[in-house]
């Protein structure tokens, strides 16, 4: 029901399909795209399934598989590179007993990789969800990780 | 009414509300507030300083004092030393500030060491108040455009100033901008490019969130100028605060009749609408950005047509970048002369970088264009973390140039290093210092063009794959001894057939790489 409510939000236009993907992304409970959501957003739009699942799979930030209620996004590129992402992505593999693109036991945490998230004046950096995080340390992600656990 | 005695202004911006600044603006105003201070202090908000990395940092004028990493803790301490008994508390004092960021109300006579075009309110006015823009001359670059310039002396304007796009291809704004006048048709687009995902690169970000009518007022200058009445800013996902910030300031321009119908009571109309990008370098490249503000997968499309003859639906259409953008309310108000009186002659004005890697202080500045690449270091950044050696700089972000010590002294201008085969791109420079290894930085740059690389054309989508396969051995001691030709030879491929500046912008970085650092590059893979 509450899909209805966010399509109500947008004109039936196809330039409003990527704030549509988001906020139905932003409110299903499993944090991504499911079936359901594509169909939702193609009827509303009038364009075949396959026109907004391909769409949806284009962008990094839809997600077509169902992820845990944290989305861990640990940026990889050259700058964060350089001042040690590849040690913070080793810990928190092992900390959070995960790959990347995986989903924890409890479903709490999905450990993605990104490119720039223009925070490089304080790389290393990572988003959770919307907030962002630089200056990174194992301790200074073990204390994040640690105060989310905390929230559950 | 009552006299200010000081104001402290306060830096929000996404690096500082990480930081904690919310926390500590609510400590600061109640407890300003509990010693009855109310009006003798404003708190104000401001956009970033330029310093990244210092934790939340305040400056409290008319002194001029940076406070850098306060914690809500601090602020009993900092108020009632500095506020009550006017003694700068020097524990929180921060040595190292960027150096244009040194400044006094007053602007006259300064300007010339510190030029700021761009970043002129950024860090100084709150940006989500219109009045404090207005306040420092905003909006009446376009009050002057309206009423004393017709369309074409606007576009004359911004040709005889030689401004060129910051968007990393360097092409002349005015000439873009006469092409989509002159193209056929009723209905025209102004498009800025927000997308910022080069890495290395936040400068539209910090100008987005310190000072967003600029961008406002270089949008409706460029929509009179095309002709236009609808402009799009293309955000990417991720930028909560300046989407936030942006959607803000485009209500108080409505409210304020500098957006929408007749605007200042002249025939001219023009609105703006904000779109949220979902995380596509690609979508950076201004074809893939119309498709995707098409609600299409942001593929690139054939060039020509270009998109201003045939953009946004079809219709002509100039994308800008937001810092070319921010430019423009300057150029207009003091004239093309005044602006050419900055940077070189082929390159007039000044250039937004981000440096960071291995500096002193990372930040965000604003120098003249032509500044060399040595002073930007040591004069602006502090020079090299923990007095260690310079090694090399990865200038223009991932699809830039590798530059080693020799290169130091080089000018930074768009057409200077071109000269030296290398880019300024977007403007981001990635320091290095002794220590680094140049084989991981490739394998980096590498890895994160196979991760963006979009799929639709076959030179691309498989020679990123390759290079990622062939560095990733190279650099786990497995490589082979015509692995570095193989590099060049697939770099050279794709520069000679991949269907967008994507793919053929990697062998810039590869080429250089083995250019200053080929030794070692070599000698590390044989390990
Ligand atoms: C892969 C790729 C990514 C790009 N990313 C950006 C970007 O993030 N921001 C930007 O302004 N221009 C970007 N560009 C350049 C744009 O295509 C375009 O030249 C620019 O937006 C034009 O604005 P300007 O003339 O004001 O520079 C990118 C180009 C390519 C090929
Ligand atoms: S490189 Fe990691 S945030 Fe920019």
């Amino acid at each position: 029901m509450y899909r209805k409510q966010i399509l109500k939000k947008f004109n039936p236009a196809l330039d409003n399909i990527l704030y549509i993907l988001h906020d139905l992304q932003d409110n299903n409970p499993e944090h991504y795209l499911a079936k359901e959501d594509i169909r939702v957003c193609a009827d509303y739009l009038g364009v075949p399934y396959s026109y907004v699942h391909s769409v949806a799979s284009f962008y990094t930030m839809f997600s077509l598989k169902p992820r845990g209620r944290y989305i861990i996004r640990l940026c990889d590129s050259p700058p964060c590179h350089l001042m040690g992402s590849q040690s913070l992505l080793d810990y928190l593999k092992k900390e959070l007993k995960v790959n990347v693109g995986e989903t924890t036991r409890d479903k709490v945490f999905t450990l993605e990789l990104t490119s720039c998230l223009g925070a490089c004046g304080v790389a290393p950096a990572m988003m959770i969800n919307e907030e962002m995080f630089g200056n990174l340390t194992p301790a200074a992600v073990d204390a994040i990780l640690e105060k989310r656990r905390k929230e559950l | 009414m009552n006299l200010v005695r000081n104001h402290v202004l306060i830096s929000i911006d996404a690096g500082t509300i990480m930081a904690g600044a919310r926390a500590v603006e609510k400590t600061l105003v109640d407890e300003i507030a509990s010693q009855g201070l109310t009006d003798e202090i404003s708190v104000l908000e401001t956009g970033s300083i330029g310093a990244t990395g210092q934790g939340v940092v305040l400056v409290v004028y008319p002194e001029g004092i940076y406070y850098g990493n306060v914690t809500p803790q601090d602020i009993p301490e900092l108020v009632e030393e500095h506020l009550l008994k006017g003694r700068p508390l020097k524990r929180l004092i921060l040595s190292e500030i960027p150096k244009q960021h040194v400044i006094k109300k007053e602007k006259t006579g300064l300007l010339k060491e510190q030029p700021r075009i761009v970043l002129k309110n950024s860090g100084i006015i709150n940006p989500e108040n219109i009045d404090e823009y207005i306040a420092e001359n905003g909006y009446e670059a376009i009050a002057k455009a309206l009423t004393t310039m017709t369309p074409e002396e606007a576009i004359e304007e911004a040709k005889k100033s030689g401004l060129v796009g910051r968007g990393g291809a360097a092409f002349t704004t005015g000439m873009k901008w006469d092409f989509a006048r002159q193209a056929a048709g009723d209905i025209k687009y102004i498009v800025c490019n927000a997308d910022e995902g080069e890495p290395g690169t936040f400068k539209d970000r910090l100008i987005l969130e310190g000072d967003p009518h600029k961008l406002i007022e270089g949008m409706l200058i460029a929509g009179y100028a095309v002709g236009a009445s609808k402009g799009f800013v293309y955000i990417r996902g991720e930028y909560a605060l300046s989407i936030e910030r942006l959607e803000k300031a485009i209500g108080q321009a409505r409210q304020y009749g500098l957006l929408g119908d007749n605007i200042l009571e002249s025939k001219f109309s023009f609105d703006i609408t904000v779109m949220k990008g979902a995380g596509a370098y690609v979508c950076g490249e201004e074809t893939a950005l119309i498709e995707s503000l098409e609600g299409k997968r942001g593929h690139p499309r054939n060039k020509p047509p270009y998109p201003v003859t045939e953009g946004l639906w079809a219709k002509p259409t100039v994308v800008n970048n937001v810092e070319t953008l921010a430019n423009v309310p300057e150029i207009i108000l003091h004239g093309a002369s005044w602006f050419r009186g900055y940077g070189t002659e082929k390159c007039p004005g000044t250039k937004v970088f981000t440096i960071i890697g291995n500096v002193t202080t990372p930040g965000l500045i604003e120098v003249e264009m032509g500044t060399t690449l040595r002073d930007i270091i040591y004069e602006y950044a502090g020079g090299i973390k923990n007095g260690k050696q310079f090694k090399g700089a990865l200038v223009g972000g991932a699809a830039g140039a590798f530059l080693g010590p020799d290169m130091l002294d080089v000018k930074m201008d768009f057409v200077n290093l071109k000269e030296y085969s290398a880019v300024l791109g977007s403007g981001a420079i990635l320091v290095m210092d002794e220590d680094v290894d140049m084989l991981d930085m490739l394998k980096s740059v590498l890895h994160f063009f196979r991760h963006e690389s979009c799929g639709h054309c076959v030179p691309c989508r498989l020679g990123t794959a390759q290079l990622v396969k062939i560095i990733d051995r190279m650099s786990s001691s497995k490589g082979r001894k015509d692995d570095i030709d193989k590099l060049m030879n697939i770099a050279r491929v794709m520069q000679a057939t991949s269907f967008c500046p994507l793919g053929q912008s990697l062998y810039l970085p590869i080429s250089s790489s083995l250019k200053y650092f080929g030794d070692e590059i070599r000698s590390r893979a044989r390990q």
